[in-house]
């Protein structure tokens, strides 16, 4: 019997691992150095806050994995033999794969700030990150301010989750507007407002000099580059992106990039070596997607598609239309299809942008300059129905067309305000246009006929 | 795990800690049930009516206000921190002094109301005597043990209710559940039923008069509603009472099945029933408490529908022991009854088992099977064998340890007592025969379901963890499946603390919607194909 090992228990692994027993009887392996089981790393947050349990954060109960004849390694993968396709583990055996899948994540990105490597400075990115923000920040005593590197979802995050033990937080952001690399200018400002609503101190265009410690090494205070003001803290985080974790495989002989180089068929440069998820670097991106794509759904597809091509039907990865989700404190945000930011935004791309004028919802969408094709959508306080937007997508409607059902994507829970009229009244009275709401229509939204 | 400092104090770090305002507020509503408490003891209150306004004014008030603090000067939004580190709401400490405080609290309630000051045929004493003076206000007569029940579980619906509103204010959907419940427990449990009270005796009723009854509570949840002397005072009370013995059956086999089929269950469990208006209200701190395990889960589909077997037999019996032989006297008798009821028993199994029998998993179809033809087989056996006891059991045996077990042990010491250890729908989870009644309907023909959002789930688990029910909602979501569960009570709440937009109540057509593709969208259309072959 074949055996397969994936190192890493995450969602890209474990999507794999659960694919590969549905379609196969292989003997199935996932070694992990983090965590016994398999639990939603997105999810960490809400174990700080208190909303959940480390347990609670688990989707499957401990039960599944023998149930399903996936058996759970922990250990730290230290090297890779390609050659006698053997697995050396710190504090196990090694292990012999005959085909291997590496889905090993990210690490947070440190830029060789002075001080960085500090007692006190952290990332957030794994359970052992979180283990230590609660050393580092269990309260307002302990934790007097708390300085937050980087601008951008694991940022905000860091600072939501601060905020609910009233721990102090000042937020430096790189960018001149919160994640405006992404974010068209309108949505990126309404969330820089919002931020401040929540008593986190902003710090727009600002970038962190230095990391200062006391006589024990620990942080005591950093230096704004700009300013060189210095700020008293007991916690830097810093949250300035991820990058792929492969260091444990660089002398493998595995094509290596920022992360492990791999195909459209997720293959990398060695036979029967697999990289997927966080870790694997597309050798030419695919559409508007980036070579690397550390999305929690990207995860998944990829461990979807290399179950196929390690169960005998070898298939490329092709993700469907982009989409995306993320929650910015109180605000729900979701994209479909593509929009981009002031700095990537393409030459073809107009915006339209409505914003409600006391509650925080806005929406941006995109649609092309000369055809009027709908190219994507952003919705801030408006939940959207997926499936409608990817029809529309693979439809290449036209932005007319959204406007006009935008009735039948609203996915609000029931007896919420509905926005569609005061939208279309813009974008009419922008373009010029006379678009008219249709009602919404069970029999479109579920294509009954 | 998280080493956060789970502290029995009522100070301590936020968010666990308490405001200034918070402490005041919790100080006065203990001073409103410490004026309950003494009254308990036998202190003589002079100027009753006044020290039971102050008193509940104490705690409506103190709850308000307490409410108030927490949530007005925070952002609308989820208001979930802190919720495992506070020792009331984790298990803790204080969630098992609640517990043995609320059981104790049942079972005098139940089982020992002279220690609440209970007098038959005198003046009440104690906290019963408390509140004589609102009950002669309302219906004119002196107070009991229930109607200071009543009255306290009004009051927490309504606090708690201003609570919950305050906390989900950016969710329409919630704040108008929120007052209907409010609403059904005021005008329909409470005082509606005082009212009533008033008319007994009077030419309005022909002079008989009405047994008490909650107008929007149906068998099998009240099921007591078709036993003899509740049958006598609606057909002594003239077209009134016949008209209200009319619309509880009608309510149960007409009404409640057309509203199920198009809304779900969650018309009556999370909107209008009263049991269910508790549980959202002021126990809507310990929603995260109920169990999700697939094991809980086996033995809630047992433990429920072994209830309905269980009221289902012993209403027979009870209508059963008081109709006659006579088909001259009254069109029904007891042999017509038994064969009704089978025959009615027989349809549905029958219609059920042929056209949605791909529906049921292996144990489904084998309980269900097992419990029909044990009741079939207790019709059969006594309908030729005559006389003798209907089910092996005297009638009243059986309402006795009906009434018992389900009715005071099940619903109010467990139900209510243990939701701070249980979670606040045990209740209605395991024991409420009505809830597995409406759960049936909204499972095989109803178009209520809880869509997944596409390929939206991130499987962070707050889904799962604040449902009430104990539905594992995450396995479903993170699939791409809908939720179809006969559990779901519609309460809302995963759909509101999804952070992603996954989730959705809605009522749509009954085509595809128990879907059970494993295809998340945003995937490749190819491999979308070949994941959904089985």
């Amino acid at each position: 019997m074949e055996n397969i090992v994936i190192i890493g228990n995450g969602i890209a692994g474990v999507s794999a691992a659960r694919h590969i027993r549905k379609l196969s009887d292989k003997r199935i392996i996932i070694v992990s150095a983090e965590t016994d089981y398999f639990f939603s790393r997105t999810a960490l947050m809400y174990v700080y806050m208190g909303h959940m349990k480390f347990e609670h954060i688990q989707p499957y109960e401990n039960w599944f994995w023998k149930k399903n004849r996936i058996e759970l390694v922990r250990g730290f993968v230290s090297g890779i033999d390609t050659k006698t396709k053997k697995l050396s583990i710190d504090g196990s055996r090694a292990l012999h794969y005959d085909k291997l899948i590496i889905a090993t994540g990210s690490k947070p990105n440190k830029f060789g700030w002075p001080g960085q490597d500090l007692h006190g400075v952290q990332g957030l990115y794994s359970k052992q990150d979180l283990d230590l923000l609660e050393t580092n920040a269990p309260n307002k005593d302990v934790c007097k301010r708390a300085v937050i590197v980087g601008g951008g979802l694991i940022g905000i995050e860091l600072a939501e989750m601060l905020r609910s033990r009233d721990i102090p937080v000042t937020f430096l952001v790189r960018e001149s507007s919160f994640w405006n690399g992404v974010l068209p200018e309108g949505e990126s400002q309404m969330i820089n407002e919002h931020i401040k609503e929540h008593h986190i101190d902003l710090r727009l265009g600002t970038n962190l000099k230095e990391i200062i410690a006391d006589e024990n090494g620990r942080v005591k205070s950093i230096i704004i580059q700009e300013t060189g003001e210095e700020l008293p803290c007991d916690l830097v985080g810093l949250t300035a992106g991820v990058s792929p974790n492969i260091d444990f495989l660089k002398d493998s002989g595995i094509e290596l990039g920022r992360g492990v180089k791999v195909n459209r068929f997720l293959e990398t440069n060695i036979k029967d070596i697999y990289a997927i998820g966080d870790c694997a670097e597309q050798h030419e991106a695919i559409g508007n997607r980036r070579p690397i794509e550390a999305v929690w759904y990207t995860g998944r597809m990829m461990g979807e598609t290399v179950a196929q091509t390690i169960c005998g039907n070898r298939m490329e990865y092709r993700p469907g239309h982009w989409f995306n989700s993320a929650k910015f404190l109180d605000i729900e945000y979701q994209t479909y299809g593509w929009v981009f930011g002031a700095r990537g935004k393409k030459d073809y791309e107009v915006q339209f942008h409505w914003r409600h004028e006391s509650d925080k919802v806005c929406i941006t969408m995109a649609f092309d300059k000369e055809t009027n094709k709908f190219l994507g959508i952003n919705t801030f306080g408006i939940r959207m129905r997926h499936e409608v937007f990817d029809r529309w997508l693979t439809e290449e409607r036209d932005a007319d067309y959204i406007m006009e059902h935008l009735a039948d994507a609203n996915f609000d829970p029931e007896f919420y305000k509905q926005y569609e009229g005061e939208i279309v009244a813009q974008y009419n009275a922008n373009y010029g246009k006379s678009v008219k709401t249709k009602k919404k229509s069970i029999k479109r939204i579920f294509q009954l006929n | 795990m998280s080493n956060y400092d789970r502290s029995m104090a009522l100070t301590g770090q936020p968010p666990v800690t308490l405001s200034r305002n918070q402490k005041l507020a919790t100080l006065l509503g203990m001073f409103g049930l410490a004026i309950l408490l003494l009254a308990a003891f036998n202190v003589n209150f002079p100027g009753k009516a006044t020290w039971l306004s102050i008193s509940l004014m104490a705690i409506s008030v103190g709850t308000i206000w307490f409410s108030w603090d927490a949530y007005s000067k925070k952002e609308p939004g989820i208001k979930n921190d802190g919720v495992w580190f506070k020792s009331i709401s984790s298990k803790g400490f204080w969630g098992w002094i609640a517990g043995i405080a609320l059981t104790g609290f049942y079972i005098i309630l139940y089982f020992y109301p002279e220690y609440l000051g209970l007098v038959s045929g005198g003046d009440n004493k104690g906290v019963i005597g408390l509140f004589d003076p609102l009950s002669k206000a309302l219906s004119g007569n002196p107070a009991s043990q229930w109607f200071v029940y009543g009255t306290l579980y009004t009051v927490a619906i309504l606090a708690f209710g201003i609570k919950f509103i305050w906390k989900y204010r950016h969710n329409r959907y919630e704040k108008i559940r929120t007052f209907s419940v409010m609403f059904f427990q005021l005008g329909f449990a409470f005082l509606i039923p005082e009212f009533m009270a008033r008319l007994n005796g009077s030419s309005v009723l022909n002079g008989g008069s009405l047994p008490y009854y909650d107008l929007k509570n149906m068998w099998p949840l009240n099921y007591y509603n078709f036993e003899g002397y509740r049958i006598k005072g609606f057909l002594s009370s003239g077209d009134i009472g016949f008209a209200m013995l009319i619309f509880g059956i009608v309510t149960i086999f007409v009404i409640s099945p057309i509203l199920t089929y198009r809304f779900g269950k969650r018309w009556y469990c999370s909107w209008v029933c009263g049991c269910g208006g508790l549980a959202e209200t002021a126990g809507d701190s310990f929603r995260q408490l109920s169990d999700k395990s697939v094991k809980a889960w086996k033995i809630e589909r047992w433990v429920v529908h072994s209830v309905v077997v269980f009221v289902t037999l012993m209403t027979t019996a009870v209508i059963y022991s008081y109709l006659g032989t006579d088909t001259s006297k009254y069109w029904l008798t007891k042999s017509t009854f038994l064969l009704g009821v089978g025959g009615l028993l027989t349809t549905i199994f029958v219609l059920v088992m042929v056209f949605k029998r791909e529906q049921f998993q292996k144990d489904a179809k084998y309980g269900a099977i097992g419990y029909f033809v044990i009741i079939m087989a207790l019709i059969g056996f006594h309908y030729f064998s005559g006389e003798g006891n209907v089910f092996l059991f005297k009638s009243e045996t059986l309402r006795k340890s009906y009434s018992f077990l389900i009715g005071s042990i099940f619903s109010g010491v467990i139900g209510t007592g243990f939701y701070p250890i249980f979670g606040n729908r045990v209740w209605c989870r395991f024991g409420c025969p009505m809830a597995a009644i409406l759960g049936f309907q909204q499972r095989l023909f109803s178009r209520f379901r809880i869509t997944t959002n596409g390929g939206q789930c991130i499987s962070c688990g707050n889904c799962s963890t604040y449902c009430e029910m104990g539905i594992d909602v995450r396995a479903y979501a993170q699939k791409g499946e809908n939720i179809v569960r006969s559990s779901c009570v519609g309460c809302g709440i995963c759909s509101a603390v999804c952070p992603r937009g996954v989730l959705k109540l809605e009522n749509g057509p009954l085509k595809g919607r128990i879907d059970s593709n494993q295809v998340l969208l945003g995937n490749d259309v190819d491999l979308m194909n070949l994941v959904n072959q089985k």
